[in-house]
């Protein structure tokens, strides 16, 4: 019954959500507010009956209805209680209702917020949102149906995916999503304003905190990814180029990019045609993202492919792409460039070369990651492109991005004068060289390193310089220390936010460099009682334990961390999954604000004798979460409501 | 005392040939993980055989080892994966032929790029040359924070 | 061309790329092709699960199908193992010999799953698997068809057939060394 009302609940939504995008669009297009008004009822409509699927779903789920086989493969009798919660994501036919949820939940928060506001692009923008809506729920109904009936009924499930069992798996994928389709709002206004020829400036000052949390959500969304796979995938490493890794990082670097181009936009009322654009090229890699997870084009540790849906996700691709960029090239006349500019040294300059930048990175990352298919169409051979070629081809963009971002944000508009570059930059410059060469004479031999670090210095002095000024400013009409600098971040939320978001890059950046640079590990096997030595620690393997899980036998290893005292016990383990081919494994840590201490258990003897472990001292990776969180602090200083608009 | 002499010389020998063993036992590991960082885990996808956490990577790191000590060069030891797996083991498209396309393409796209804004940069420069004199530059934050203080009720 | 006709490249644009991705349907990125085929077999000295010697050299001259599998190695390996052990019992008077090596696996499952099976072909433990990377085995299962002159002359990724087996061992038991 569950399942029929489930499968019924959707096949509604999709016709509604069809109905929804022709009623809106007729709408516009006769100028009759009652379709588009039943187009807004239509969406909640579709918001309604995806929520009654997804809490079916669950239903399902937590009732170990193993007659449905998406329950059937993603849980067993033994999976505990919170994970059969966080499952129902797990797998394929979850994770789109999950995605369409969301299009449903941003849809109606659009409604709320921009039915009065937005009068002339608003009926398009929802055409747009429903259309894609109607799209995802046509794979549900068709191509993936979540309650699709299992016979005959097994008496027990295959169970989730080990590597699923995790606290990430609640946050990464739900911030993740939340990012992808967040980015279809700004794309559905961007077509609404070509649709419309309403290509001025309406649609960028609409959509600035849509570009911002989606953005925000799909930074959150990577550095939760990299946080997983560092405590669970057990190889110490946070970022692997994976194809689908890499999926998710495009549409990060395009959308960064859009962020500062929309500011010449808004400014100056240049870069029209090229913001469109690049809002479109956007959202087309967040669906390229889903197609290369979905479809088994590229191989990837990720990836979980199901028949015929990657030829539905192409297709979808291919409309969207086609459609947008001949509606692009239609309204090429009205888009056609106005810039001035007084000299080549400005804040412009400053944000093409940022937007160059990006899109080379992000065009690098697409072409490394299609280069096995391409090498194979034209010459048969397969090849593969991994972390290394990523490492070696990214890390000069962006280091020069990084200096950019201290560039960028002091340097004049139109023109900056020798003053201007003066009085922004010469105390900046200077201590990034003299940091350069203290780094080199502390004895850090890599180049790449000392560059890196001293580039953050002189992006972090230009940050100092910047807040200084403006402070001193306040504090010399009489205002006191705190409350000025309070009511600049308050005020100039938006500036200050960005700079919080840069400083956040910048603390990532230090963890990066010291993590590639200064980590090191050591494998070795020992005997009970024998220790490893590694960077000042000393590990002695203890002994191994044996326990029975709910659904899942695990071995773990004592092994007592020392350095001079002791520190901590870490017990990385194997767990024995009976649906799992081979041992997934745990591995233990200890956390440092310099220095993680990483153990992963390998190879074992039976009777607890001996036990070959990976001693890992990683540096300064605690740095990259806690960039993570400055970043979020600062989106969230940079969508506050504007104070500077007149009472 | 002349009796201890060589007992500390021998004390000392055995001191500086342990530091030099464990010299040389990391310098080793260094070489395996260099060589093994090249090389694609068979099992695991996308994760390299120094990093990987399989018991396949495992085997795979030992024959490095075995090998390395054996006395060959690491980019034999490459070659020797290579030749049983095909070129798809190294993480890194070798840098010849059709695969020089991955590796020139990037550079190309920020040419390209850097040239496109080139040629944009100058032409709004000419057009705002052309456009005649303009107000002066914003001031720095500083003047701009002053004058909204003194306009502000 | 005039800029009323350049701004359709924009669209155009996409195509070859919609294109290229349209083609990876058409290849499975896990199927690569062996660069051992044509060359000579690496030798190996192991021991059968019995503890007899096994060595390759022992068998030139004679056909040889060398079959990577595991215990673990669920559905595919369970679906071939009748197949080789049918198709063993048929060649072995013929000149061909069946050897399967067990890789990653522990001693009691892998004596299991040839119990199970009633595999009476010789069956050894690749314990530090040197075996599988000398003959730069990826997954399981995987059958080398290797000929008389002990060269690697097929490999077979997945499950065997007896189509399969059957093809290649006539193809090398029609072929006179010389």
């Amino acid at each position: 019954m569950i399942p029929e009302l489930g499968s019924a609940a959707a096949i509604v939504a999709l016709a509604l959500a069809l109905w929804g995008a022709v009623a809106a669009a007729t709408g516009a297009r006769t100028g009759r507010p009652a379709l588009v008004l039943s187009a807004q009822h239509a969406a909640l409509g579709v918001f309604v009956l995806v929520t009654a699927c997804f809490a079916l779903l669950t239903y399902a789920f937590l009732t170990f209805d193993f007659s449905v086989r998406y329950v059937a493969i993603n849980t067993n009798l033994g999976t505990p209680f919170y994970y059969r919660i966080t499952g129902v994501w797990g797998a394929l036919e979850g994770s789109i209702i999950l995605w369409t949820w969301m299009l449903a939940l941003y849809t109606l928060i659009v409604i709320l917020r921009h039915r009065e506001s937005a009068h002339e692009l608003y009926p398009w923008v929802l055409t747009v949102m429903l259309s894609v809506m109607a799209f995802f729920l046509l794979v549900i109904t068709v191509a993936a149906p979540p309650f699709a009936r299992l016979t005959p009924v097994p008496a027990d499930g295959r169970g989730l995916n080990p590597l699923l069992e995790d606290t990430g798996m609640i946050t990464h994928p739900v911030a993740l999503y939340l990012g992808f389709t967040g980015v279809t709002v700004p794309f559905a206004f961007a077509l609404a304003a070509l649709i419309t020829g309403r290509v001025g400036d309406a649609w960028i000052t609409l959509t600035r905190r849509w570009s911002i949390i989606a953005w925000y959500f799909l930074s959150l969304g990577l550095l939760i990814g990299g946080w997983w796979s560092y405590h669970v995938l057990g190889w110490g490493g946070y970022w692997a180029w994976d194809p689908v890794e890499n999926a998710a990082f495009m549409p990060w670097l395009t959308a960064t990019a859009f962020l500062h181009s929309v500011m010449v936009q808004e400014r100056r009322r240049m870069l029209k045609l090229w913001n469109l654009w690049l809002v479109i090229l956007t959202f087309g890699l967040t669906l390229f993202g889903t197609f290369l997870t979905r479809s088994g084009v590229i191989a990837s540790v990720h990836a979980f492919t199901q028949g015929s849906i990657g030829v539905f996700f192409l297709s979808f691709l291919a409309l969207v792409l086609l459609t947008a960029l001949a509606l692009l090239a239609w309204r090429w006349d009205a888009l056609s460039a106005q810039g001035e500019l007084d000299s080549v040294v400005s804040r412009e300059s400053a944000f093409l070369l940022n937007n160059v930048l990006l899109i080379a990175a992000a065009f690098t990352v697409f072409f490394g990651t299609v280069f096995p298919l391409l090498s194979e169409a034209v010459r048969g051979v397969k090849v593969s492109v991994g972390a290394p070629f990523f490492n070696q081809v990214n890390v000069p963009l962006f280091l020069a991005l990084i200096f950019l971002m201290g560039v960028g944000p002091l340097i004049a508009w139109r023109r900056a004068s020798p003053d201007n570059l003066r009085r922004s930059f010469l105390w900046p410059v200077a201590v990034g060289v003299a940091a350069a060469a203290l780094f080199s004479a502390l004895g850090i031999r890599s180049t790449l390193a000392v560059l890196a670090l001293a580039l953050t210095v002189f992006v972090a002095a230009t940050i100092a310089v910047d807040f200084s000024r403006a402070t001193r400013a306040r504090l010399r009409m009489g205002e006191r220390l705190l409350p000025a600098m309070g009511g600049l971040l308050r005020r100039h939320n938006r500036r200050y936010g960005g700079f919080v978001v840069h400083l956040g890059i910048l603390i990532v950046t230090l963890g990066v460099t010291g993590s590639q640079a200064w980590s090191v590990q050591t494998e070795t096997t020992l005997r009970r009682g024998e220790a490893a030595e590694l960077a000042g620690y000393r590990v002695r393997f203890d002994g191994l334990t044996a326990t029975e899980e709910s659904n899942h036998f695990k071995v773990a290893g004592a092994f007592t961390v020392s350095n001079g005292r002791v520190l901590s016990v870490l017990r990385p383990a194997k767990k024995f999954y009976p649906q799992e081919q081979s041992p997934i494994a745990g591995v233990d840590y200890r956390l440092g604000f310099g220095e993680d201490v990483y153990l992963v258990l390998g190879d074992f003897a039976r009777d607890g004798s001996e036990a070959t472990v990976k001693l890992q001292v990683n540096r300064l990776v605690s740095w990259i979460w806690i960039g993570g969180a400055v970043l979020t602090l600062g989106a969230l200083l940079a969508i506050l409501p504007d104070r500077r608009k007149p009472a | 005392m002349r009796a201890r002499a060589p007992l500390v010389g021998l004390a000392l020998a055995l001191v500086l040939a342990a530091g030099a063993a464990a010299q040389a036992r990391r310098v080793a590991e260094q070489q395996m993980h260099d060589v093994a960082a090249q090389l694609r885990c068979v099992v695991c996808q996308n994760l390299s055989v120094a990093d990987s956490p399989s018991e396949m990577a495992s085997q795979m790191r030992a024959i490095v080892r075995e090998r390395l000590e054996a006395g060959e060069a690491p980019e034999q030891v490459v070659q020797y994966f290579v030749e049983r797996y095909g070129e798809w083991i190294l993480l890194s498209p070798r840098r010849h032929g059709f695969n020089l396309l991955v590796w020139v393409m990037p550079a190309v796209a920020v040419v390209v790029g850097f040239t496109l804004v080139g040629l944009v940069l100058v032409r709004w420069t000419r057009r705002g040359a052309a456009a005649g004199p303009v107000p002066p530059t914003p001031v720095d934050a500083a003047m701009r924070e002053r004058i909204r203080r003194e306009i502000e009720p | 061309m005039t800029p009323g006709l350049l701004r359709w490249l924009i669209p155009l644009s996409a195509v070859p790329v919609l294109a290229l991705l349209a083609y990876g349907f058409r290849v499975n990125p896990r199927d690569i092709p062996s660069p051992l085929v044509g060359r000579p077999a690496s030798a190996f000295a192991l021991q059968t699960l019995e503890g007899a010697p096994l060595a390759l050299e022992a068998q030139r001259g004679k056909v040889v199908v060398l079959n990577f599998w595991a215990s673990w190695c669920y559905p595919a390996c369970y679906e071939e193992a009748p197949v080789l052990e049918r198709n063993w019992r048929a060649y072995r008077d013929r000149g061909v010999v069946v050897i399967g090596v067990d890789i990653q696996d522990k001693l009691e499952a892998a004596q299991k799953f040839t119990r199970d099976f009633g595999l009476s072909f010789p069956n050894a433990r690749d314990t530090t698997g040197k075996v599988s990377v000398d003959y730069g085995v990826y997954g399981v299962p995987e059958t080398f068809f290797i000929d008389r002159r002990g060269r690697i002359r097929a490999k077979h990724v997945g499950a065997v057939t007896d189509e399969a087996f059957r093809l290649n061992v006539e193809k090398l038991l029609s072929e006179t060394t010389g």
